[in-house]
């Protein structure tokens, strides 16, 4: 028993994180059905800024409480600007192309900022300091879900619902529900469908930094590379939550993190990544589009 | 005046993003920083120049789409030109066939071990072609299917002793299996779903290949696989290397052959329909399974039989020849070159492959410049080096004699 809770609490870990991360996919698809294959490296990109900050900020010795507030505000804001800068390079003057160019266009800026980022900093993985403090409040089950576990689990829940507060009744959540919806209605009605997408692209990548810095923490190391595989797991959450849907990301994450969690203690950890694969060439076989998500029909 | 102002706050701009991953490196074991201001300072020059060029070729691209637009007519480029002129094209032809022939004489064993691996890519390059190109499936796994065959002569060799030749075939067959069998499921997908989902399988074989150590020797992977036998010739080391570039080359020269006449073949037509618009291509009764199947698995013959021959040139192979990079360099070959065209392919497989080869200094680059050219080709070139351009029966000869009559 003891050993299902610890192996359900560390999915539950890694599903809040992926469900960060998928959150960012749900988002750009829903409004543009673009897969911005170049959101995993935001993500990475955001845990690079945090630990430059954080090193900073460590070596003009500032307390380890403001050290991780002050590293995920630079993440988030870096994160941000770079989903921005992308869109604008990548995947804006090809609007109204054929659907195979962005997509070709987004997998080519994924591997320009893995290159980018090991050629600036190194190929070699780094050591990410432990930003979250420990604190016990759990007593004996201390084990089973440490402070840094906890504090994932909390902000992920939290920056949740925030998101789907400010989706449901803000003006800008509005606009993109509506572009979702159809984008040249959304035009006709006057809303700025390229500031919607802009935001979008800014929101999401802001939601992967926290989960970059989060995770980055978590584990206590990072490279160039980390954005690949967690991107591609990500996605397996969006797809099997159904892409679009922004409940269905969050649901979706949590159901690929507890299938690995599980799959690893239970059955081999050598195949770790393979479940995640495995799941998703399944749901894309059977079920297309996701446990939360609409069919799409076909427009001639 | 304006585009001055808007490039001097491009360069701010990227000098802000390049700041902490460009301008600082942090070790926070011995919590240490190193500053790289100066590299900063480039990024802000450069980002000053090339925003001027990126507004130049943007206006030039608007402005090519709005006379393409006008003239209504489809422009053929000199390029174009000069290669259906037959005065032109023949003797071309048989230069550079003059000269791949001689290639081993003329240049060291380096240059042509160096040329038989860009020859190889020119195949990988020609069968994702027939995928992506001709029927517009983008198939993001296609390095799975040359580990297929590299792992299955490697494995066939070190287990039951076959031999190359018996393996080539082998490999092609278990390449196209393994392509339908993958194609079979997945194929209903929609573009951009079918690119994970042959991305998540690619991963899934290399993993395997990985992990399974007592078959497929993990990841130090299977060493001593034979060199191909030629039949009493090229006994010595250096005679091997050359026939392997003559194999190579054969191996093209066939592809191109079948490339070129699957192309404007009855499948081929179906193909490129396919790629321009499904549902359409469906309301003509064209089987739509069946014809992304047969380009799926031919894709991945091409790939499975090619696989067999990187395995023999280099001897040795392991999982780390197959990641989902190699898929990318594939991919970028087809797209630089342009989608659906031969010789683009062809040219892009030479470029991308031995550039980087010879410019020893620029290698590390390599990536990062496949990816930005990537991006930079399908904003700017959507249709790549060479467009394809597709055969067309003149028929006002036709017209004129039936006097306009019909008109």
């Amino acid at each position: 028993m003891e050993y299902f809770l610890e192996l359900f609490f560390s999915g539950l870990t890694r599903g809040s994180i992926y469900a960060l991360i998928a959150l960012g996919y749900t988002m750009v698809y829903g409004i543009i059905e673009l897969i911005n294959f170049a959101h995993g490296e935001i993500y990475m990109i955001g845990a690079f800024v945090g630990l430059v900050v954080a090193g900073i900020l460590t070596s003009f010795g500032f307390p380890a409480a403001s050290i991780i507030v002050l590293a995920s505000i630079a993440a988030i804001i870096y994160a941000a600007a770079y989903g921005y800068t992308i869109e604008k390079i990548a995947y804006r003057p090809l609007r109204g192309a054929p659907r195979l160019s962005p997509l070709i266009s987004a997998i080519g800026m994924s591997i320009f900022l893995q290159n980018y980022v090991m050629l600036s900093q190194t190929s070699d993985f780094l050591s990410f300091p432990n930003l979250i403090p420990e604190f016990n409040f759990l007593g004996k089950y201390e084990s089973m879900v440490g402070s840094s576990d906890f504090v994932i689990i909390v902000v992920a829940a939290v920056v949740m619902v925030a998101l789907n507060l400010f989706i449901k009744f803000t003006r800008m959540g509005k606009a993109m529900r509506a572009t979702a919806q159809n984008r040249k209605m959304a035009m006709l009605v006057g809303i700025n469908v390229d500031q919607v997408i802009s935001a979008t692209f800014v929101i999401g990548s802001a939601l992967a930094a926290v989960g970059g810095v989060l995770i980055a923490s978590h584990i206590g190391q990072i490279n160039f590379f980390i954005g690949f595989i967690a991107g591609i797991k990500a996605f397996t959450a969006a797809v099997l939550g159904g892409i679009g849907s922004v409940p269905g990301a969050m649901l979706g994450g949590l159901i690929l993190g507890w299938t690995e969690s599980f799959c690893t203690g239970y059955v081999s950890s050598d195949y770790e990544d393979v479940f995640a694969f495995a799941l998703l060439v399944l749901i894309l076989i059977f079920r297309p589009s996701g446990l939360l998500g609409k069919a799409p029909i076909q427009k001639v | 005046m304006e585009g001055l102002k808007k490039s001097i706050l491009a360069s701010l701009w990227f000098m802000f993003l390049t700041l902490p991953i460009m301008g600082v490196f942090v070790n926070t074991i011995d919590k240490s920083v190193t500053w790289h201001l100066d590299r900063v300072l480039y990024v802000g020059v450069a980002a000053f120049i090339l925003s001027y060029l990126w507004r130049f070729m943007l206006e030039r691209k608007e402005k090519g789409q709005k006379a393409e637009e006008q003239a209504s007519v489809e422009k053929v480029t000199l390029f174009s030109k000069l290669m259906v002129n037959p005065k032109i094209y023949w003797p071309a032809l048989i230069a550079v066939a003059g000269f791949a022939v001689a290639f081993p004489k003329l240049f060291s064993m380096y240059q042509v071990n160096v040329m038989t691996s860009a020859l190889i890519y020119v195949v990988l390059g020609l069968g994702l072609n027939i995928v992506v190109g001709l029927a517009g499936l983008l198939d993001l796994g296609f390095v799975a299917f040359y580990a297929v065959g590299a792992y299955s002569y490697a494995l066939m060799n070190m287990y039951w002793g076959i031999s190359f030749w018996v393996a080539l075939p082998l490999g092609a067959l278990l390449g196209a299996f393994c392509g339908i069998l993958l194609g079979f499921p997945v194929l209903r997908l929609r573009g951009d779903y079918l690119a994970i989902v042959t991305l998540g399988f690619g991963e899934i074989i290399r993993l395997v290949l990985e992990n399974w150590g007592t078959f497929t020797h993990g990841p130090s992977g299977i060493s001593n696989i034979a060199r191909p036998e030629f039949f009493g010739f090229a006994k010595g080391f250096m005679a091997q290397i050359n026939f392997m570039y003559y194999l190579m080359l054969v191996l093209v020269i066939f592809t191109i052959f079948v490339v070129n006449r699957l192309k404007n073949s009855r499948i081929g037509r179906a193909w490129q329909a396919l790629r321009e618009d499904e549902i359409a291509c469906q309301a003509m009764g064209i089987d739509k399974m069946k014809t992304k199947l047969m380009a799926f698995s031919l894709g991945a013959t091409w790939a499975g039989m090619v696989g067999v021959v990187f395995a023999a040139k280099t001897t040795f192979i392991n999982p780390a020849s197959f990641t989902f990079l190699e898929s990318a360099i594939i991919l970028s070959i087809v797209v630089l070159g342009g989608m659906g065209s031969i010789l683009g392919v062809i040219l892009g497989a030479l470029v991308l492959i031995l550039l980087p080869e010879y410019m020893r200094e620029f290698s590390e680059y390599r990536m990062l410049i496949f990816g930005a050219t990537m991006v930079l080709v399908m904003v700017f070139r959507p249709q790549g080096l060479v467009r394809d351009v597709r055969k067309k029966i003149d028929i006002s000869a036709v017209k004129k004699a039936l006097g306009g009559a019909h008109e």
